[in-house]
């Protein structure tokens, strides 16, 4: 089985975050691998670890994709430390400041580049839910329809169906919970129930220290890239007013009252 | 340029459309001020609905006709729910789609985007026409700390739009009086619209519809939001309470979720929310948790340790027990309302 892992790199969240010309400015001081994306590479793992077949298991391989500037490199080092195989970070001026849908026809392009190899076809590209820095969380459906596949997004399990031809993965929306499956190849998105992502041990996070990251250019992947060019753009940024902190009062037997009376001096009960 | 036409999703949980939510409401608002409004829906709309959405000047409602042979649970896979989209933007050459800005609803819009070809916003807090065909969206972005503005010039524009972004109004509010609907347009007429699924290689083997909070507001679209975190120590009982006083939803922390003490949580994997009142009680004010809150009016806090992070960005605070405070101030709320009526 060939699975593709979807990561990104993200600021930490509790870092001040830039903004330059409409465009995050990532700062490699602070940072980390998008949270998610370590429920993602660890479905992968798990997929890969739960086939029946000993032959299966070995030939299998678990690549990390990231379209970013070499920040990137820090989201496939600790996929590597997780325990992926290779890592490839997609990496061009053309490709700065992609919207969702630039975005989602980049990634296809480089799955596709990946299935024309002579490794095989990509089985499954797994994704964490959303990325916590833009939290648009459609991409994951977008690269779906992109590359005409089914797509098994909000997964809190995933597993492979009986066949070994299909995935079966329960969603669970604000609106529903509902048990889905589809043939493979197919796109999945995980969410942080999905399971709990295991530690790096120390031999893995030497090896990933030196294990290099596969750089591709737009050359790479252009033979596989519809249009792509984008379809909004940010006119305007500016840092929001941030919120100052009001009264703090200390409770010595009144403070429900106090709080009551706050609410009702303001009107709004 | 004539008259832009606003298309909306108008959800409904079950196959008959007999309720229209709140947020629904919101988004028709909205739409009214880009242009004339149509609405989607899934499943046909009752009396009380048409003259409902009458009082909010909708033209006509476009009810989808799904081939027989597609069973219920599996009209509602996304790519289905995009084809109903598409079909109905094409059929009124819509400008701009607006939907509401839960999962599967963006994940939708992100579809239909793509097989229009058109550009997508989400999460919206505002959207105007800067010119004829040149749409601005307003949206706050990385933990509410940044306002952006992003332009579409795709027709149509696809936008995703955040509850509470406007206060719901019928058409004649502030000129002919409320309730009586002068200016709209009547009874909105309501049309088959005829949809050719594409093939859908996902398949539904089971679907249960998430229980409601009864007899409370949902939590997206809430005006006062009254939430627990770990420091309710399991019990519920004193965030219910007040929220009920106050009409309030429900809410919590993604820890006091995965306790077990509730069902549903707040913040950056969880429900965003913008209420006019949100009230923490037992929360730290951890960035996972806050960025789902940063659009909210007015942010109370309660929580016993002084320097709690969830402090730094309140409009008002306690520092005390939760257990003791949340009740008293329902008790005193519950005793000002009676001293006002009597
Ligand atoms: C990938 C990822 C995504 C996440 N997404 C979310 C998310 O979407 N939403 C979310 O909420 N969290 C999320 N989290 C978790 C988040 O980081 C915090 O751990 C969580 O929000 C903390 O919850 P809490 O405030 O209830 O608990 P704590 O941080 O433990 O705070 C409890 C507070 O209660 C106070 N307290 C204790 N007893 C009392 C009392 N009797 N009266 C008054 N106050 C009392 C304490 O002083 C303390 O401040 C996420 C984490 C990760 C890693």
């Amino acid at each position: 089985m060939r699975v593709l892992v979807l990561v990104k790199y993200v600021p930490e969240i509790t870092s001040d975050r830039v903004m330059d010309s409409g465009r995050l400015v990532r700062d490699p001081a602070v940072g980390l691998m998008n949270e998610l994306d370590e429920h993602a590479v660890e479905a992968a793992l798990q997929l890969v670890e739960a086939l029946p077949d000993e032959d299966a298991r070995e030939s299998s391989q678990i690549i990390a994709l990231t379209v970013a500037p070499s920040t990137g490199d820090m989201a496939i080092k600790k996929a590597y430390q997780m325990g992926a195989e290779r890592g490839i970070r997609v990496t061009d001026d053309a490709f700065a400041g992609l919207d969702y849908h630039g975005t989602a026809a980049v990634l296809a392009a480089a799955v596709r580049r990946l299935g024309s190899d002579d490794e095989g076809p990509i089985d499954v590209v797994l994704c964490g839910l959303t990325a916590l820095d833009g939290l648009g969380s459609v991409i994951p459906a977008m690269l779906a329809e992109e590359l005409g596949w089914p797509q098994l997004t909000h997964s809190r399990a995933v597993a492979l169906g009986a066949d070994g031809r299909s995935l079966n993965t329960t969603r669970e929306t604000e609106e529903s919970v509902e048990e889905l499956t589809a043939p493979l190849p197919a796109v999945v998105s995980v969410t942080d129930a999905a399971n709990e992502p295991r530690m790096p041990n120390f031999k893995r996070i030497m090896a990933a220290r030196t294990k290099a990251v596969e750089e591709w250019s737009a050359a790479d992947v252009e033979p596989f890239l519809e249009d792509f060019a984008p379809r909004v753009s940010v006119v305007d940024a500016a840092v929001h007013p941030p919120r100052v902190a009001g009264d703090v009062v200390v409770d010595r037997g009144e403070g429900g009252t106090v709080l009551a009376n706050y609410l009702i001096e303001k009107g709004l009960v | 340029m004539t008259q832009p036409t606003i298309l909306l999703a108008l959800p409904s949980a079950h196959a008959r459309v007999d309720e229209v939510r709140n947020s629904s409401l919101e988004l028709i608002t909205l739409a009214r001020s880009l242009g004339r409004v149509d609405v989607v829906t899934m499943g046909a709309p009752s009396t009380e609905v048409l003259a409902l959405l009458g009082l909010y000047d909708v033209e006509a409602v476009h009810q989808a006709a799904l081939p027989t042979a597609v069973p219920e649970e599996q009209q509602r896979v996304t790519s289905n729910l995009a084809a109903v989209m598409v079909a109905a933007a094409r059929k009124v050459h819509a400008d701009v789609l607006l939907l509401p800005n839960g999962f599967a609803f963006k994940e939708i819009g992100a579809v239909a985007a793509l097989r229009l070809k058109a550009g997508l916003v989400t999460d919206a807090a505002g959207v105007r026409w800067d010119a004829p065909g040149v749409l601005h969206v307003a949206k706050r972005v990385f933990g509410g700390t940044w306002d952006t503005v992003a332009e579409v010039r795709t027709d149509p524009a696809v936008v995703t739009v955040q509850a509470n972004t406007v206060v719901a109004e019928p058409v004649g509010v502030g000129v002919g009086g409320v309730g009586v609907g002068a200016g709209g347009a009547g009874i909105p007429r309501v049309e088959a619209l005829l949809v050719d699924l594409p093939p859908c290689a996902v398949t539904v083997k089971s679907r249960e519809v998430s229980r409601k909070d009864e007899g409370r507001p949902d939590l997206e679209e809430a005006s006062v939001v009254v939430a627990g975190g770990r420091g309710v120590n399991g019990d519920f009982g004193p965030v219910e309470e007040l929220a009920d006083v106050l009409g309030g939803a429900v809410g919590a922390t993604r820890d006091a979720v995965f306790e077990g003490w509730f069902d549903r949580y707040i913040g950056q994997t969880g429900v965003t929310v913008a209420p006019a009142v949100y009230v923490a009680a037992g929360i730290s004010g951890m960035p996972h948790h806050v960025s789902g809150i940063t659009g909210s009016g007015q942010i109370l806090a309660v929580n016993n340790d002084s320097d709690a992070p969830i402090f730094e960005m309140s409009d008002f605070g306690v520092v005390g027990d939760l257990a003791a405070v949340l009740p008293q101030a329902a008790e005193t709320i519950r005793a000002w309302r009676a001293g006002r009526e009597g």
